[in-house]
């Protein structure tokens, strides 16, 4: 026993003294993204091709979270520059303080962006959706949106959704027959929850929760579920990498944008400009939607694309038309609440 | 005897004692000083942080200083006076022009749900101090909720320094618009349950861990060398392979098409697969796995102490075996049973990674709900305030236990 604690002291103090020398010296430009297949495309198309041009910089991951970003700002020392960000935390971070106000004069203009991709403290980086994946190796009839999904006697076999109250609530909604665009409304209401709930209730016991993006494909892969919520990159990948044969439906997919931020007091700001610029590139946007099938921010960038790229990607009219965008203000506003709410009916 | 011939003889021995001990005492401190240095660093300052933090109001005094003290004389019945909601105003703008409005807004709208909404957009729609005496009929206009008298207990309820809520809300208690410690609603009273299922995990995983490591600690302390060596490493491999790694393994033996429903298929004993993973079953057989190995060492360790001896005494007197394990062996073996229990289980209740991933989303712990609250919706005094609410349960269990299982006088190694 006595020499597991001594072991485990020993690496505790090994871990602080290697946090403590490496805040204390200069470094280089740190960029911190989503890991896994859309790390791996930044990796080609961003990280390797911006360090050609002369600016040094390493890239981290990280799974979210703006606690960590506040840890790390207020803590001081930190040891990240520009980071990945999804909605809420670019709406919450902006409100605390924790990020650079942008210079778009530096990164091509605000006229450059799409409008919805442009905010004081970031910049947009991709759209992506939330959509439903199945495999059409094991589901020859394809469904046609959420109302399949809820449907166990037509398509038998689990489900796969998004553990939390966010994305699975307008999901059970939108399967219950309110429209995309009416979802906000009516989940605003006390009598709107209850109806997602209800909803919810019908396939309770067919449903396996999922975690990290990473996990529905692995979900459909071991038919484990019929049909999952899933990233629309996700699906692509496990297409083009692993030569599966999923499925997606664009029909109510939830889409969202994910931003770059500087994070406040960053001592390499030149440098995470000129990323910001780079990467900002209609040219290099392009690479990244055809290395994985997400849309970006650059208006120019979807005209240097070849069409069936083109009509895999979120930012597609096609893809657009029945999509809604996650309400950011809606669950910064509710997500406590609504979090409490899902628990209380997942134990019951 | 010889003391009186030697120098110093005069000083009397009691007190050349003395010193002798307070030096060696000294020296002693010396060594373990950096020790404690680095303990009250890394565990008593962040631990002490944390208790604070969650009963630290700091958002609502810090960015409506004005309001705060303007509300100091409104008893709370009816609206707040013209002056109240002049200095409303004041603090929003202000607030509006910092970047701390939301700060605020986020505290009250734990309160109050849809406060968030109210208090930004009358910080869009404020443009300039309303002239004396209007604020009132101003801010109502701008939001209806100002009307509101619960608009007004919220700000008065979160003006600090320091608050009960989130302690009460770990528990499942809120105050209500008068001040009343009141239950949660039904809706949001979740804690109190999440907390017995931790406990209760923890207890099972414990119990689990028990049944399955006593007779390997047994085996491993009476085999040969050779042989118990080997069933060491095989003990100990779990050590060296990442918990991420063993609880991906039990997905893929566990799940509908994995390896024991496959096998199960195939020789006819089910038709339809078995739900052995995303459940609690999934939950206790992955957590039982990754802690069996603290509960077989300490047993290891005590059991390698008992001389065989004492069970053939026991069997020369005529003792069935059962009667000679029970009142002679498994006694020996408490303080053993006691510190592998208490290991297993206070590293049970913190955990969080396994039942995320082979749990289902009934089976998550306690741990999983703080996690959430600090990184996710950064609501760090809920998170805090369920953390210290584990904290003191812990202790309390484990002084419990203390003095249940390890009041004798071979304490296994472990300190009570």
């Amino acid at each position: 026993m006595s020499k597991i604690k001594v072991a485990l002291g020993f690496a505790a103090t090994f871990t602080a003294l290697t946090a403590l020398s490496s805040a204390a010296s200069a470094r280089d430009l740190t960029v911190v993204s989503w890991g896994g297949a859309y790390q791996d495309v930044q990796k080609k198309v961003y990280f390797e091709p911006f360090k050609a041009t002369g600016t040094p910089m390493s890239d981290e991951s990280w799974d979210g979270g703006v606690g960590v970003l506040r840890a790390k700002v207020q803590g001081g020392a930190s040891t990240w520059d520009v980071v990945q960000v999804e909605s809420e935390e670019l709406a919450l971070g902006c409100d605390e303080g924790l990020y650079e106000k942008l210079n778009y004069s530096k990164i091509g203009g605000e006229d450059a962006y799409l409008p919805s991709t442009v905010n004081a403290c970031g910049v947009g980086a991709i759209v992506y959706d939330f959509v439903l994946g199945y495999d059409k190796d094991k589901l020859k009839d394809a469904p046609k949106g959420w109302a399949d999904f809820f449907d166990t006697k037509k398509y038998p076999g689990k489900r796969g959704l998004r553990q939390g109250a966010k994305t699975t609530l307008e999901i059970a909604l939108m399967a219950d027959g309110v429209a995309p665009a009416d979802v906000y409304k009516v989940l605003g209401t006390e009598a709107g929850v209850d109806r997602a709930f209800k909803k919810l209730d019908t396939i309770k016991n067919d449903i396996v929760w999922w975690k990290a993006g990473a996990q529905p494909p692995q979900l459909l892969a071991s038919g484990e579920v019929a049909m999952t919520s899933v990233y629309n990159g996700r699906i692509d990948a496990a297409n083009k990498k692993e030569s599966k044969n999923f499925g997606m439906v664009w029909n109510g997919a939830l889409f969202t944008i994910d931003s770059w931020v500087i994070l406040k007091g960053s001592p390499n700001q030149d440098a995470a400009y000129k990323f910001l610029n780079f990467v900002g590139k209609p040219e290099n946007q392009a690479k990244l939607s055809e290395g994985i099938a997400y849309g970006t921010s650059n208006k120019k960038a979807p005209s240097l694309l070849p069409k069936p790229v083109l009509a895999d990607l979120p930012t597609s009219p096609d893809n657009m038309k029945n999509a809604i965008e996650i309400n950011t203000d809606f669950w910064l506003e509710n997500i406590d609440r609504l979090t409490e709410r899902f628990n209380k009916w997942a134990a019951k | 005897m010889t003391a009186a011939f030697v120098a110093g003889a005069d000083v009397p021995l009691k007190r050349r004692l003395k010193r002798a001990e307070r030096a060696r005492q000294f020296r002693a401190l010396g060594l373990v000083l950096p020790l404690l240095a680095f303990l009250l660093f890394t565990f008593v300052v962040p631990l002490a942080g944390m208790i604070w933090k969650s009963a630290d109001d700091w958002e609502v005094p810090q960015v409506m200083p004005q309001t705060v003290a303007a509300l100091k004389q409104w008893n709370g019945q009816g609206l707040p006076d013209e002056a109240a909601f002049a200095a409303l105003a004041a603090d929003i703008r202000t607030a509006r022009e910092a970047g701390t409005l939301a700060v605020a807004a986020k505290r009250l709208n734990y309160i109050i749900n849809g406060y968030r909404t109210t208090l930004l957009s009358t910080g869009r729609k404020l443009k300039e101090q309303p002239a004396p005496g209007t604020a009132k009929a101003t801010l109502i206009e701008i939001a209806p909720a100002w009307g509101e008298r619960e608009s007004w207990t919220a700000i008065k309820s979160a003006s600090g320094p320091v608050t009960s809520y989130y302690l009460l809300a770990a528990v499942d208690l809120t105050r209500n618009a008068d001040g009343a410690i009141v239950a949660a609603p039904p809706d949001q009273a979740i804690y109190r349950d999440v907390f017995i299922r931790t406990f209760t995990i923890g207890f099972g995983v414990t119990a689990l861990c028990l049944i399955l490591g006593f007779p390997v600690a047994y085996l491993l302390a009476n085999l040969p060398t050779g042989r118990s060596n080997l069933l060491m490493i095989f003990v100990l491999l779990p050590f060296w392979t990442s918990l991420l790694v063993r609880t991906c393994a039990w997905i893929v033996i566990l799940q509908s098409e994995g390896i024991v429903n496959g096998s199960l298929q195939w020789l006819g004993v089910i038709d339809e697969p078995l739900r052995l993973i995303y459940n609690r079953f999934g939950v206790y057989m992955a957590m039982t796995h990754v802690l069996l190995p603290f509960m077989i060492l300490p047993l290891y360790s005590v059991m390698r102490g008992i001389s065989p001896a004492y069970m053939r005494a026991a069997a020369s007197l005529g003792a069935p075996p059962t009667t000679a394990f029970l009142r002679i062996y498994l006694p020996q073996t408490i303080p053993g049973i006691g510190a592998g229990c208490l290991l297993v289980f206070i590293l049970a209740i913190g955990y969080y990674i396994t039942p995320a991933l082979v749990g289902g989303a009934a089976d998550q712990m306690i741990s999983s709900f703080i996690a959430f609250y600090t990184t996710e919706t950064v609501n760090w005094g809920l998170a805090s305030a369920l953390g210290a609410v584990l904290l003191l349960s812990t202790v309390v269990l484990a002084v419990v236990y203390g003095k249940l299982a390890l009041g004798r006088q071979t304490t296994g190694g472990l300190k009570n």
